[in-house]
């Protein structure tokens, strides 16, 4: 067994750990499987490219590397921009198609299924736009550095990890700790009781988008600067993004992140052992096996 | 001096199929109102209209002379409505302090510990142990958590669905004594029950819904030989039998 | 004559799609599952009764060169037990559940397709697969007519069956677990059980759907098994009317004319290195489509005959 697996499964495991983050707070407090997160990773990841192109034309400077990453200062001013667009993209969805059938009590399943609609629609946008031609942050090559025991990482991958476990602890503690951290609980539990106490429940649904489109947003741009853009790359994702959320447990943080992991490294020894074409099965295998061993997750609630 | 006063007021879940149809009635700030009436009555759906769960579709509810119709339900909190669901009326999955941490959000920054105390203090069962998940309490201790709750924000009208709903005889006369103690410190509180004894040895004045329409509205001693009770109840029956 | 011709071979590929959308209206339209990976079903009949029926090939396994008819039962079989196998391990969960778990089928069938190339001829596919009244190949009108005949039979067969099972007792508790489950749990029936054989039942269709298909085509590759497809059936379906037969065969039709006219017309217009990116406009169409039928009128062309279904619309606020 080749060692590299491991730092390969854990760089792959935090951009799909992160993504899971926000489908997993989605499903928890607005109670539906949106399949359109996917999607939000993709348009980040392109949205993040545009505004990088046009800081690029702005000011040319942005875009000389800085040492030892391959990127430019322009980068992650561009990542704010994406987040700031995706973060829209999905509040702008969920009032003009998610909101609307909330609001007329619409079943849960008819969301997902407009969610399913609504991804479809997304992706191909992005594909009429963008083309379906592999795009690319930066053409810098990178050297990786060994990091002892045969394992070698580039800087942009340990920063890949580093961003994310950072990402991770602070929304651990916001949820845990902080007054909007409780009501997004409280609303997961029970949305109309929470009305009751006095939440405003119309704007946990929005930190809720905020949060989970600006993660997915960050997640993309991460997929994308370690391997490429793609309209099809969330769509692509989407299998190990519910894999992790539900592994993990259907809520929680740490459990969405863990689950990425676990997910991460299940996919990159796969690759070693059965070949890189079966990579897509592993999300699936794993999924199969906690429905029928624990559906409730690693750190979920019995009954969710 | 009106506290709550309701107007011909149609509510329910379909706009063609109303549960409530055209209730009037006023409470008098300080006053302890209960409603009664047979199963499937409306009472539920109009204390939830009330407070803002279920859609209003005439009439008009005013909290202080304010109109509150059709508000959402957090903003009626703000207003100086508290109200306790039947049911499932505490977060079991937050803390004891958490739920209590949720309510006096709405409070000015200065006064949320003063009051959680002030609650703790009042409920000596919920301030042993504020750490603890309220997943972990007792039905009669959820009841008593459910009222520290509404109670925290210092509402001027305390709304209860069934408060004795699924609890011991004994768990029953605890809560209305709490009821007692609350009434007293001058909250105007409206109360649905199904225990027509327990509401009606709280409580001077009874109402009465069948079939969505106030039946009867005066003293409760009336009701308390059970023969009026029972005509209003039974004559509902009857129609319904007979329709 | 080459216009009728190509009527005749626009309608029998329309009723194939008519086959899964009735597939899709037992699962979805009368019992309110939701599956999203209804291509991997459709493929698996493709690739099952294909695997049965071509004459041996020296490169991969199978080849028995069996009748039509063994392939289509086989579909048939293998489609309803990998729906049963679906079922029993999702319908007790949430709704959502199903979903997820349908679409990783979908994902991990079309890796099948693409790689077990030893079953599935890989990414070139298989060729040689039997069509029916291949005698007649060699005038196109007569063969396509003839094809399409037979694919309105089976269309005609699951429709009355499904017609027939409807009215049933089963039908009635199928609904009445829909409509309201507890209640239906009252009067003794299963909704698990009730919920897994319409699973299968619908998964089986789907299966026999994908067989005609690729027998009347001749020719199948993973790539006519994409989420585009089970996209396609759900806009079909909801465009003509879920918990309606009628609406399934009418939207199948619908969609499917839509989507080749506007297809003629992309490349009509654009010019032909455009035409890739301009066919993705499609699919936004449909899905825009899809979504505002969902808003403004979910019940679709032709609705829910005894009663619009509650999933539909307001869910029970009582709880």
């Amino acid at each position: 067994m080749n060692p590299q697996a491991i730092i390969d499964g854990l760089i792959s495991g935090s951009t799909i750990g992160l993504g899971a983050i926000g489908l997993t707070l989605t499903y928890s407090i607005l109670r539906f499987a949106n399949f359109t997160h996917g999607d939000f990773l993709a348009w980040g990841a392109y949205l993040t490219l545009t505004v990088a192109g046009v800081l690029g034309g702005l000011a040319a400077g942005l875009g000389a590397p800085v040492y030892p990453f391959s990127f430019g200062w322009g980068l992650p001013l561009a990542v704010l921009g994406g987040v700031a667009l995706t973060v829209a993209l999905a509040l702008g969805l969920d009032r003009i198609l998610f909101g609307r059938l909330r609001a007329r009590g619409a079943d849960t399943i008819i969301i997902v299924m407009a969610s399913f609609g609504a991804s479809m629609a997304l992706r191909s946008l992005l594909e009429f736009i963008f083309t379906a031609k592999p795009a690319y942050f930066t053409k810098a090559l990178q050297i990786a550095n060994p990091l002892g025991l045969g394992m070698r990482a580039t800087p942009d991958q340990l920063l890949v990890i580093g961003l994310t476990l950072l990402l991770v602890l602070v929304l651990h503690l916001v949820v845990t700790r902080s007054a909007t951290g409780r009501a997004m609980r409280a609303v997961s539990e029970n949305p109309a009781l929470a009305g009751v106490y006095g939440i405003d429940v119309g704007k946990v649904v929005r930190v809720t988008w905020i949060i989970g489109a600006g993660m997915a947003c960050i997640a993309g741009v991460m997929a994308g600067l370690l391997v490429q853009i793609r309209p099809y790359m969330g769509f692509d994702l989407l299998l190990p993004l519910f894999a992790a959320a539900i592994l993990g447990g259907i809520g929680s943080i740490p459990g969405a992140m863990l689950g990425g992991l676990i997910i991460g490294l299940a996919e990159a020894f796969a690759v070693q052992i059965v070949g890189a074409e079966w990579r897509a099965a592993v999300s699936f295998v794993i999924l199969v096996l906690v429905l029928m061993l624990r559906p409730q997750g690693i750190f979920g609630q019995r009954g969710a | 001096m009106t506290a709550l006063a309701l107007t011909g007021l149609h509510a329910g879940y379909d706009r063609d199929l109303p549960i409530v149809k055209g209730v009037s009635f006023t409470v008098q700030r300080g006053e302890a109102v209960c409603i009664l009436g047979p199963n499937g009555a409306g009472k539920s759906t109009m204390i939830k209209a009330i407070a803002g769960l279920v859609p209003c579709f005439g009439g008009e509810v005013r909290l202080d002379g304010t109109d509150i119709t059709g508000l959402a339900s957090h903003v009626l909190v703000g207003k100086g409505m508290g109200f306790v669901p039947q049911m499932e009326n505490i977060f079991t999955r937050l803390t004891i302090l958490e739920n209590l941490q949720i309510a006096a959000q709405l409070l000015p920054k200065q006064d949320r510990a003063g009051r959680i105390d002030a609650m703790f203090d009042m409920f000596p069962d919920l301030g042993s142990r504020p750490r603890e998940l309220a997943g972990a309490l007792s039905g009669g201790q959820r009841q008593m958590l459910a009222a520290a709750r509404a109670l925290l924000t210092e509402p001027r009208v305390l709304m209860l669905d069934e408060p004795s709903a699924g609890l011991s005889p004994k768990l029953v006369g605890q809560v209305f004594d709490t009821l007692r103690r609350i009434s007293e410190t001058g909250v105007t509180l409206v109360l649905v029950e199904q225990n027509v004894r327990a509401a009606l040895g709280l409580t001077e004045r009874a109402l009465v819904l069948v079939d969505g329409q106030l039946a009867h509205d005066g003293p409760a001693d009336a009701l308390h030989d059970g023969r009026l009770l029972g005509e209003l109840f039974l004559g509902h029956r009857t129609a319904e039998a007979g329709s | 004559m080459e216009l009728l011709a190509y009527a005749a071979f626009f309608l029998t590929i329309a009723l194939t799609y008519a086959i899964m959308c009735l597939g899709l209206n037992v699962q979805w339209g009368q019992t309110g599952l939701f599956n999203v990976g209804i291509a991997g079903f459709v493929g698996l009949g493709a690739y099952v009764s294909a695997a049965l029926t071509t004459p041996d090939a020296a490169e991969r396994i199978g080849g028995f060169g069996l009748p039509i008819a063994a392939g289509w039962l086989a579909a048939m079989i293998a489609g309803g037990v990998l729906a049963l196998l679906v079922g029993l391990l999702t319908l007790r969960m949430r709704s959502d559940y199903l979903a997820i778990t349908t679409f990783g089928i979908a994902v991990a069938l079309q890796l099948v397709f693409q790689n077990a190339e030893s079953l599935t001829g890989g990414a070139f596919g298989m060729a040689f697969i039997p069509r029916p009244f291949a005698g007649l190949q060699g005038q196109s009108f007569a063969f396509n007519l003839v094809n399409l005949a037979l694919t309105v039979a089976v269309v005609a067969v699951v429709y009355l069956l499904l017609e027939h099972l409807l009215r049933s007792p089963w039908g009635r508790a199928l609904r009445a677990v829909r409509e309201d489950e507890v209640a239906a749990q009252a009067l003794g029936k299963n909704p698990v059980l009730l919920r897994i054989q319409a699973f299968a039942l619908g998964g089986a269709i789907m299966a026999l759907a994908g067989a005609v298909q690729a027998h009347f085509i001749g020719f199948i590759a993973p790539g006519n098994y994409l989420p585009m497809m089970t996209f396609q059936v759900w806009a079909m379906l909801i465009v003509g009317g879920s918990g309606n037969n009628r609406g399934a065969v009418l939207g199948a039709v619908l969609v499917w004319a839509i989507w080749a006219l506007s297809g003629a017309l992309i490349s009509e217009v654009f010019p032909a290195d455009q035409q890739a990116r301009a066919a993705s406009l499609q699919i936004v169409v449909i899905g825009v489509m899809l979504c505002l039928i969902l808003l403004w009128r979910p019940q679709g062309i032709l609705p829910e005959v005894r009663s619009v279904s509650r999933h539909l619309g307001r869910r029970n606020k009582d709880t």
